[in-house]
């Protein structure tokens, strides 16, 4: 027995999915959520097998609820229009059902996962999937973060820099910081680069932050941040500072 | 008019010859067939540029043209005039003594022909241009406005299909229902032109269709309170101005929080403008991240603007939690 937990806010767009399960003795509905922040608890709570998520979903978005695991379970996207997900979609192995969507079509799925899932597991196959999937014009300005059960909207403005942490990455906002599975190369894309700033390596800025820069040692450079921070500068990250800055 | 002027100008010069002494006689022949000659070289310049038209190009080409006309008709009036007068050896002295003055006065009114024409036609041009430069942006602004009201959210359409195909399993009456409301939703979408208003009544028909389609897909998360009360039903207003704005209210209250929420619409009359109101609950937390319009109320601004040459038509507010849209319908008197 496989267990399918459905995130979807519209009751009748999860009605049909019900419906259609019937057949499928081998699978068990274990929970049905209106949004991300029940589908997280869910998937945590029931460790489900497979889920069929929505994209479009009030507060966050269905990528975003995946980035917000630390184990993905198999996906199964269902949607109605959604012309940079889908595009994303046909380049990686995931299926995806377009809404509305028939018996015939979803039973494909299914099967598809039964044989995928026999033999791999999806979560390489999703990180990928996060990784390329553009930036919907909302998720440019705003970053879900997860502590501990707590689930949070940070907007990107709040954030004062990042630092690369292992397989992590730290965001430092005012008063904490969050972690997030994510790595600086794709921050450094995703940020708009008028606002944000790779200082270093494993570093990234805040531009509206810094204060000042100041010499460190010979040839050796720190920014300095309104808090005090002190952030480390490489020396190609200090040319170009000085570049995008215009001094 | 063209006659009028020739008579005329023979009429002057039979003054002259008479003046320069000849007799009457000789003076009328020569007035007359000088005059007719000049007025058929000229009718003939302006009957060929009628068929060619030089290009900028090649202006030199007038000037020379008007020359070679000239000279046609020195020729010819020497010809016609000495054929007429053979006997008269006075005429015919004076008549080769005068034919440089001659020759000059024709150049100098064939050349003004030549120009009155090549001003005429270049008016002429101008206004064609103009006419046509009207008629594409009339044409341009025309398509934008159709193209603008005609922007259909295909979330809402697939999504409406979607709850569609759910209910034909379970609810085929529901089914056949949200059928019916989305067909007439979009033909009344498709049909309306902006040129034509429509009855306020007519308007709040179409934004109702709406709400019961979006109703049946969020279920009991989307409540609506509607006031029109204070407002005479009969107004006219340009179509589907409403329901964007409803549609953006809907869908930032609903993706916005995971409550259920209410969208309240209510209109009155102010400063001679109908004025309709959409509040919907927002999250401070959510928005301070999502700044915005989006594609909705941009689109509605630039028809207002379209419609009406004016910007401030529309205002958004954030007071209380709540994000209020209010639209201003200025009202034409008759």
């Amino acid at each position: 027995m496989s267990k399918v937990i459905i995130i979807d806010d519209e009751p009748l767009a999860r009605s049909i999915v019900l419906e259609y399960m019937q057949e499928h003795k081998e699978l068990e509905i274990v929970a049905e959520c209106n949004d991300g922040f029940q589908g997280v608890k869910a998937i945590i709570q029931h460790k489900p097998d497979l889920i069929f998520l929505d994209i479009q979903m009030p507060k966050i978005n269905g990528f975003e609820m995946l980035e917000l695991l630390d184990h993905t379970p198999s996906v199964i996207f269902t949607t109605a229009f959604d012309e940079y997900a889908i595009k994303a979609f046909e380049t990686n192995a995931i299926d995806y059902l377009l809404k509305p969507f028939s018996k015939e079509r979803f039973d494909l799925a299914i099967e598809k996962w039964k044989l995928k899932y026999a033999n791999n597991d999806p979560e390489k196959n999703l990180q990928t999937l996060l990784e390329n999937t553009p930036k919907q014009p909302d998720e440019k300005n705003r970053i879900v973060v997860k502590n501990g059960s707590d689930i949070r909207i940070v907007p990107v403005q709040d954030v004062m820099y990042i630092e690369a942490y292992d397989d992590y990455v730290k965001l430092f906002t005012k008063d904490t910081y969050y972690l997030k599975k994510k790595t600086m190369n794709y921050y450094e894309e995703v940020l708009d680069s008028t606002k944000f700033f790779r200082t270093h390596r494993s570093f990234i800025i805040n531009l509206q932050e810094l204060t000042r820069i100041e010499p460190l040692e010979k040839n050796t450079y720190v920014a300095l941040l309104k808090n005090g921070k002190k952030i480390p500068l490489s020396r190609t990250g200090y040319a170009k500072l000085k570049e995008t800055l215009g001094v | 008019m063209y006659f009028v002027w020739w008579i005329f100008w023979a009429f002057v010069q039979l003054i002259v010859l008479h003046r320069l002494g000849l007799n009457w006689e000789i003076s009328l022949i020569d007035a007359s067939i000088s005059s007719a000659l000049l007025a058929f070289f000229c009718f003939d310049a302006v009957a060929i540029f009628y068929y060619y038209q030089p290009g900028k190009n090649n202006r030199a080409y007038r000037f020379i043209f008007a020359l070679g006309i000239t000279i046609l008709f020195c020729i010819s009036t020497k010809w016609a005039l000495t054929y007429l007068l053979p006997s008269n050896q006075e005429y015919l002295q004076f008549l080769e003594k005068s034919m440089p003055v001659r020759f000059i006065f024709a150049l100098l009114i064939i050349s003004f022909v030549t120009l009155l024409n090549w001003m005429w036609n270049n008016i002429q041009d101008q206004k064609e241009k103009e006419k046509r430069q009207n008629d594409a942006e009339q044409l341009a602004k025309e398509a934008e406005l159709a193209r603008l009201r005609q922007q259909l959210q295909p979330h809402f359409l697939f999504n409406s299909l979607n709850s569609i195909s759910a209910l034909a399993g379970s609810k085929p009456n529901e089914a056949r229902k949200m059928i019916q409301q989305l067909s007439d939703f979009l033909r009344g979408t498709l049909k309306k032109d902006d040129q034509q208003t429509v009855s306020l009544k007519e308007e709040l028909e179409h934004l109702k269709l709406y709400l019961e389609i979006e109703k049946v897909r969020f279920g009991h998360r989307l409540n609506v309170k509607v006031d029109f009360d204070s407002t005479d039903l009969t107004t006219k207003i340009p179509p589907l101005l409403m329901q964007p704005i409803v549609e953006n209210a809907i869908k930032f209250g609903l993706y916005d929080t995971t409550d259920e929420i209410t969208i309240e619409i209510l209109s009155y009359v102010k400063d001679n403008c109908l004025c309709v109101q959409v509040k919907n609950p927002f999250d401070a937390e959510t928005q301070s991240a999502n700044h915005g319009t989006g594609f909705g109320l941009s689109s509605i601004q630039r028809r207002l603007f379209l419609l009406y040459a004016r910007n401030d038509l529309m205002i958004t507010e954030k007071k209380d939690g709540q994000f209020i849209t209010t639209l201003k319908i200025p009202q034409i008197k008759n």
